[in-house]
């Protein structure tokens, strides 16, 4: 079923979406930004992955398109996971909310917000949720400085 | 028919000494740091997994009732020791001052753990580092977490320290 799955997968969506690999038992893909919402709506429709895990991002400073965008997703009917890698550049670091196909993408696009400031295009609520209103900057960059504090309240002395 | 039915002793002879506890002399801060610092009424502002051991010595092996720091208040009105019992955030800072503000006086605080003590291992963009950084604090307690032995050891570090202290009670002096 998994191999099957994996075959039918690799096929259909491989082509437009580039090189797919396999990683500890889950399906790695690599996307360009504009091709994340329709390999996502696929999945949800075609291959039944109706469930959406997370999104994170990982921050590479030193290459061009910097900032890599994680979503991870699961299935109520195949055993396998699909983990989608989206690069974007530091100038314009977004892609496509996916809160219209996922109703919970909305709070998991908040916190990537905050942390490393990737903008979801189409979310239209991206208060801090972890963090706090006035915290300037996105802890989780690597140029985020280790010790620096923003505190709430004044300090004693 | 008489109103009164209470029987009238009559005063002892002046000088009369018969072994009962007439009086006794101390010092006014003497009696109100004893009669305090048996009475503490803690508030658990407790915020991480320090709760866990602070739960264990609340109960009955070690027991911190005691030492008259058992029943927690869950209303800072009511508390006069605020134990700060895990790490807190930036996020959470102007929560836990407003908590120390709306107690009344006099209060103590306790920063339980190392985490409330001085941020412990946490250096980082969201942990303060150590609560006296915005409220004062009595006594600390470190430890990840810390022993129960610790902990008495530090309430009663904190009774000594009511116990030495000045406590105004009617005036700025007195």
């Amino acid at each position: 079923m998994a191999t099957d799955l994996l075959e039918s997968l690799q096929q259909q969506i491989v082509p437009a979406a580039g090189a797919a690999t396999l990683s500890h038992g889950c399906l790695v893909f690599s996307l360009a930004p504009e091709e994340l919402m329709p390999t996502v709506r696929r999945l949800k429709e075609e291959f039944g992955y109706d469930l959406f895990l997370d999104v994170t991002a990982v921050d590479w400073p030193a290459d061009a398109l910097r900032f890599e965008v994680v979503h991870h997703f699961a299935s109520s009917r195949q055993a396998l996971r699909v983990r989608l890698k989206t690069r974007v550049a530091a100038a314009d670091p977004g892609v496509d909310s996916l809160a219209k196909l996922y109703g919970s993408a909305a709070f998991m696009e908040r916190e990537c917000h905050d942390m490393y400031g990737i903008a979801f295009r189409g979310n239209h609520d991206l208060r801090p949720i972890l963090l706090y209103e006035g915290f300037t900057g996105h802890p989780l960059r690597k140029d985020y400085p280790k010790g620096r504090e923003q505190p709430l309240v004044p300090y004693r002395n | 028919m008489g109103a009164r039915t209470v029987p009238i002793v009559p005063a002892a002879p002046h000088g009369a000494k018969d072994g009962a506890f007439e009086y006794l002399t101390t010092r006014k801060d003497e009696l109100v740091g004893w009669a305090r610092k048996f009475s503490l009424f803690p508030y658990p502002f407790v915020t991480a997994c320090c709760a866990m051991e602070f739960m264990a010595v609340s109960a009955s092996p070690y027991d911190t009732d005691r030492f008259g720091a058992a029943l927690p208040r869950f209303s800072p009105r009511q508390a006069d020791l605020l134990m700060v019992v895990g790490t807190v955030t930036h996020k959470q800072a102007p929560v836990l001052l407003k908590v120390y503000e709306q107690m009344c006086e006099p209060k103590w605080v306790m920063a339980f753990g190392v985490c409330a003590s001085s941020g412990g291992f946490y250096q980082n963009y969201a942990a303060l580092p150590g609560i006296d950084r915005i409220i004062p604090v009595d006594v600390y307690i470190p430890g990840c977490p810390p022993r129960p032995e610790m902990v008495i050891d530090g309430i009663m570090q904190l009774q000594d320290k009511i116990a030495r202290a000045q406590h105004p009670i009617l005036t700025r002096t007195f």
